[in-house]
């Protein structure tokens, strides 16, 4: 393990990364933000989950900068008085949480299909391929508010973790497709190599081959995927929610929040919709950035 | 008058009879029928015939497009033969290779591959690459006993046991070809098909790699197939020499006989086009043409449009591998005594 | 004495990079005479295709001429701007590289592509253009010119694109080609055919060659002279016949002998232990030192100039008239 440290922060990406201010910052944000989510419980000054904290006579407190500001509500409050700092925190978490798992859902699924359509080839690699080409022409958004909308259906009464299950499985539904063509494409390459014909003459078997030999080396781009994927997925969640048909009020992904916010917009209380907005922003960007970094950083010929 | 007859089997290591190997290359359905364009297909390996004996060597040689490569791996089994048979010591190795024996016949013959560069995996360590058909074909108790043996074999190729924890990437070209054929040593096998396993080296670590190889055949008794299209290095490595044009043999000798009177025009083309180091300033015909494409291959015998001896029957009949004056042949004019 | 065509001089060419600046070419002195074919051989690494590279201009940044200077007809090409160095190259100085696949633009005809290089060096209108570009063909013996002339890179064959790269070298009549492995790529009977025809067509045009290949049997049958390459200095230069037969340089000699010969049989090949140091590990004094067999305590400090060696002349002590170890 040290080995693979010591020779990593030797090699040239960690090189590229200490010379671009950009992936530097982005790598900034988006720890801020994950750290915050991550330990949500320890950092945010309140805790809006916790009903019995809240108190209405501090609802759509401004935000600590304005006049009627209070320094306790740093970002202001909502209708039911739950602190926005506090809340975004929390939000993000569960954002963090769907983005993240829908992307390893995705990964797994999409790796495992690309690696043997890519190394059966034949039939299966075609079949593959095919419900590739179609899971691809229905848009993402329409296939999770089905998805969705049958879950609520077959389970009506179940909800907050049934809802994030349910999230889940609607963005990894179109999500996979990329990685399996992507590692499909890396997989014909590198089942004609050498390396993996010797392995052939040897009599290793073709899963073992599949797993031991041509998977570390296509996993190389579904690295990069992933990362740009991650802020997809919370935008698309985020999207979702905002529809009303992704998270619930009673556990907020940030979606959750813009959409509750909405309402008081055109009222004036513009800071419950307008954080949570920038943060989705925020966590969007720095993600894509960093990953489009990652991706000229992997590349030796951009170098 | 020469005489004419059919090569009788013997029971040699390897015995290869009308091997044959055709690819589709033909485009994909919808393509063909939008564009109304027929099949195709390749003919890579067009009825092949050969033996190797236990303890040497058979070199195929050819340009590119001739089947040599297609040939080898046939005989590791890489691809199944559309025609014809791979007999290893005695025993018709399509059958074996697909049922539970198949195994054990794979610890017997083993494959070098032309590009050091991709013939190791990039991202394991030299123990694991050398180690895999020992735990594959679990001839090691533990892991120290893998270790002796990774070793061991390491050293036979001259490297050392600390660069067992290296990658292939730290290795030159031609220590990477050392590693290679330590691997396909590592199982003990009795046959070793080398495919080009010098072409991509340069000069001084060819030299060193072929005197390995051949120090290896000498004191393990390995049987090889070597596959070149260098002439030269054939010619220090062979005892039998084969000359492969579009998938088919056209000659067939033992080495000294095939430099000192190459029969084939082919064979003699391909002598005269070797660059003269030593400028013996020996008369050189000129080289006509080049190798057609496999797609459309020429009517009759293949070699004919750029054979300075081609004549109508040439153009028609297709010319058989038949012996002659304990040379294999396959060429009208040679048969007919015109050559 | 007529002048040199081109005259390299002390030429340094190094890589700057996040771990040190690496030294790929250190110290190369040659010339080539007009009309004159040079060999330049090496194996990989050795830093021959840089040396083109340098010539040509073309050089893969971040590597730069860090010293020396390139003189072709007397004038200094190695500090020209890309746009002086753009007119000189094709006019004056023409290039042939190893792959003739990626050579060709696959996307206009070998036509368009003939033409195009004639007439940005050439002032001749479209239809002498067309008539010199036909005429080019048939010199490098494509028939059909005509004909061929309208189709793509694609349509020929490995060895009638290397045709077609040459003509495009000899275009506007250039007074240096420099060939960059121009047969490694082809069939062996088809390098053959090509390396007559360069040599022939050259020797009718008037123009020098510099040859970069790794194989010894192509400069044998091709060049003049020949310059022996090892990690980016020149080991030796001479007349190829006295290269082959009598070698001075302990690398050189190494060379010859692990080369399987076509006329004779041999046990085992004479190998030289050990390999090419890496760049930026080369040892200091003689960089051959560590595998030679015939090193003296003088070689493992001071590094050799070329010195005289009977035909030749090599970098090597053993060579040194004082005697001195």
């Amino acid at each position: 393990m040290s080995g693979a440290l010591t020779r990593f922060l030797d090699g040239d990406v960690w090189h590229c990364f200490k010379r671009s201010p950009l992936a530097m910052a982005s790598a900034l944000v988006a720890f801020i933000c994950v750290f915050c989510a991550a330990f949500a419980g320890l950092v945010a000054p309140h805790n809006p989950t916790d009903l019995a904290s809240l108190e209405l006579a501090d609802a759509l407190v401004p935000p600590a900068w304005l006049p009627e500001g209070q320094a306790k509500y740093l970002l202001g409050t909502d209708a039911q008085g739950r602190d926005i700092l506090s809340a975004l925190m929390y939000g993000t978490r569960i954002s963090l949480l769907v983005g993240m798992a829908s992307v390893l859902v995705s990964m797994v699924v999409g790796v495992g299909l690309g690696l043997v359509a890519g190394f059966v080839g034949g039939r299966t690699d075609a079949f593959i391929m095919r419900v590739c080409d179609v899971m691809l022409s229905f848009p993402a958004i329409l296939v999770a508010l089905l998805v969705d909308g049958v879950g609520r259906a077959l389970f009506p009464t179940a909800h907050d973790t049934l809802a994030f299950v349910v999230l889940i499985v609607a963005i990894s539904l179109t999500g996979w497709v990329q990685y399996a063509r992507t590692v499909r494409g890396s997989t014909l390459v590198e089942r004609n190599k050498e390396y993996v014909l010797a392995a052939r003459v040897i009599g290793v078997t073709p899963l073992r081959i599949m797993r031991r030999h041509v998977l570390p080396n296509v996993l190389g781009p579904v690295t990069v995927l992933a990362t740009i994927q991650v802020a997809s997925a919370i935008l698309i969640e985020a999207t979702l929610s905002f529809l009303g048909v992704g998270m619930p009020v009673t556990s907020p992904s940030l979606g959750t929040l813009i959409r509750v916010g909405n309402d008081f917009l055109l009222s004036g209380e513009w800071w419950i919709t307008i954080f949570p907005g920038a943060v989705l922003v925020m966590i969007a960007l720095s993600v894509n950035l960093l990953g489009d970094w990652l991706r000229d950083a992997l590349n030796p010929r951009l170098r | 008058m020469s005489a004419l007859r059919e090569a009788t089997p013997m029971t040699a290591l390897v015995e290869v009879r009308n091997l044959a190997k055709t690819f589709d290359v033909s485009a994909p359905w919808l393509n063909r029928v939008i564009e109304r364009r027929p099949r195709q297909w390749v003919h890579a390996v067009d009825g092949v015939s050969f033996n190797i004996e236990r303890g040497t060597t058979l070199a195929l040689v050819g340009e590119s497009g001739c089947g040599k490569s297609t040939v080898a791996r046939l005989l590791v089994g890489l691809h199944k033969p559309t025609a014809g048979e791979v007999r290893f010591d005695g025993q018709g190795i399509a059958h074996t290779l697909a049922g539970p024996q198949a195994l054990a016949l794979r610890r017997r013959m083993q494959m070098i591959f032309q590009d050091p560069y991709a013939s190791l995996n990039p991202r394991w360590k030299v123990r694991d690459i050398v180690g895999e058909p020992l735990s594959e074909h679990r001839l090691v108790r533990d892991e120290s006993e893998l270790k002796d043996r990774v070793v061991e074999l390491l050293r036979s190729v001259g490297l050392v046991a600390a660069d067992m924890d290296k990658f292939a990437h730290q290795f030159s070209g031609g220590q990477r070809q050392r590693v290679s054929i330590a691997r396909a040593l590592a199982t003990q096998p009795e046959f070793l098909v080398c495919d080009e396993p010098t072409s991509a080296l340069d000069v001084s670590v060819q030299a060193q790699v072929l005197n390995i190889m051949k120090e290896l055949q000498r004191s393990r008794g390995l049987t090889y197939l070597f596959i070149s299209h260098n002439l030269a290095v054939v010619r220090h490595v062979s005892d039998r020499v084969g000359v492969m044009y579009l998938g088919c043999l056209v000659e067939l000798a033992d080495k000294a006989t095939l430099f000192a009177q190459p029969r084939h025009p082919y064979t003699r083309m391909l002598l005269d086009a070797i660059p003269d180091i030593a400028m013996s300033g020996r008369s050189r015909t000129p080289v006509q043409g080049e190798v057609p494409n496999p797609l459309s291959p020429p009517t009759g015998c293949s070699f004919h449009p750029r054979c300075p001896h081609a004549n109508e029957r040439c153009r028609q009949e297709r010319p058989a591998l038949l012996e002659i004056q304990g040379v294999r042949v396959a060429c009208h004019a040679v048969q007919e005594g015109r050559l | 004495m007529t002048q040199a065509l081109l005259e390299v001089k002390n030429l340094r060419v190094e890589f700057p990079s996040r771990h040190g600046t690496v030294l790929a070419l250190d110290d190369i002195s040659f010339s080539i005479q007009p009309g004159e074919i040079l060999g330049v051989v090496g194996e990989s690494g050795a830093g021959k295709s840089l040396t083109g590279a340098a010539i040509i201009g073309l050089l893969d940044p971040p590597g730069r001429v860090a010293a020396g200077e390139i003189r072709f007809e007397g004038r200094r090409i190695d500090n020209l701007s890309y746009e002086e160095m753009r007119k000189l190259r094709g006019r004056h100085i023409g290039a042939i590289f190893q792959d003739p696949l990626t050579s060709l633009n696959p996307l206009y005809t070998v036509g368009r592509q003939l033409t195009e290089t004639i007439r940005t060096h050439l002032p001749l209108s479209a239809a002498q253009a067309r008539e010199r570009a036909i005429a080019l063909l048939q010199e490098t013996g494509i028939s059909a010119a005509a004909q061929r002339f309208d189709q793509y890179p694609h349509q020929f064959s490995g060895g009638m694109r290397q045709r077609v790269v040459i003509a495009l070298a000899l275009a506007a009549n250039p007074k240096l080609i420099v060939a960059d492995e121009p047969t490694t790529a082809l069939d062996v009977s088809v390098q053959a055919q090509i390396i007559s025809l360069l040599k022939r067509l050259c020797k009718e045009h008037g123009a020098a060659v510099m040859l970069i290949t790794h194989d010894m049997g192509v400069i044998a049958e091709t060049c003049d002279r020949v310059a022996v390459m090892y990690a980016g200095r020149v080991a030796e230069i001479g007349p190829v016949q006295a290269m082959i037969h009598a070698p001075a340089h302990p690398y050189t000699v190494g060379l010859m002998g692990a080369i399987p010969a076509m006329n004779e049989d041999r046990e085992s090949l004479l190998q030289i232990d050990g390999a090419m140091p890496r760049l930026n590990a080369i040892p200091s004094g003689c960089a051959f030192n560590p595998r030679c067999p015939h090193v003296m305590p003088r070689c493992r400090n001071e590094r050799p100039e070329l010195l005289g060696a009977g035909p030749t002349r090599a970098a090597c002590w053993l060579h040194d008239a004082s005697g001195a170890t």
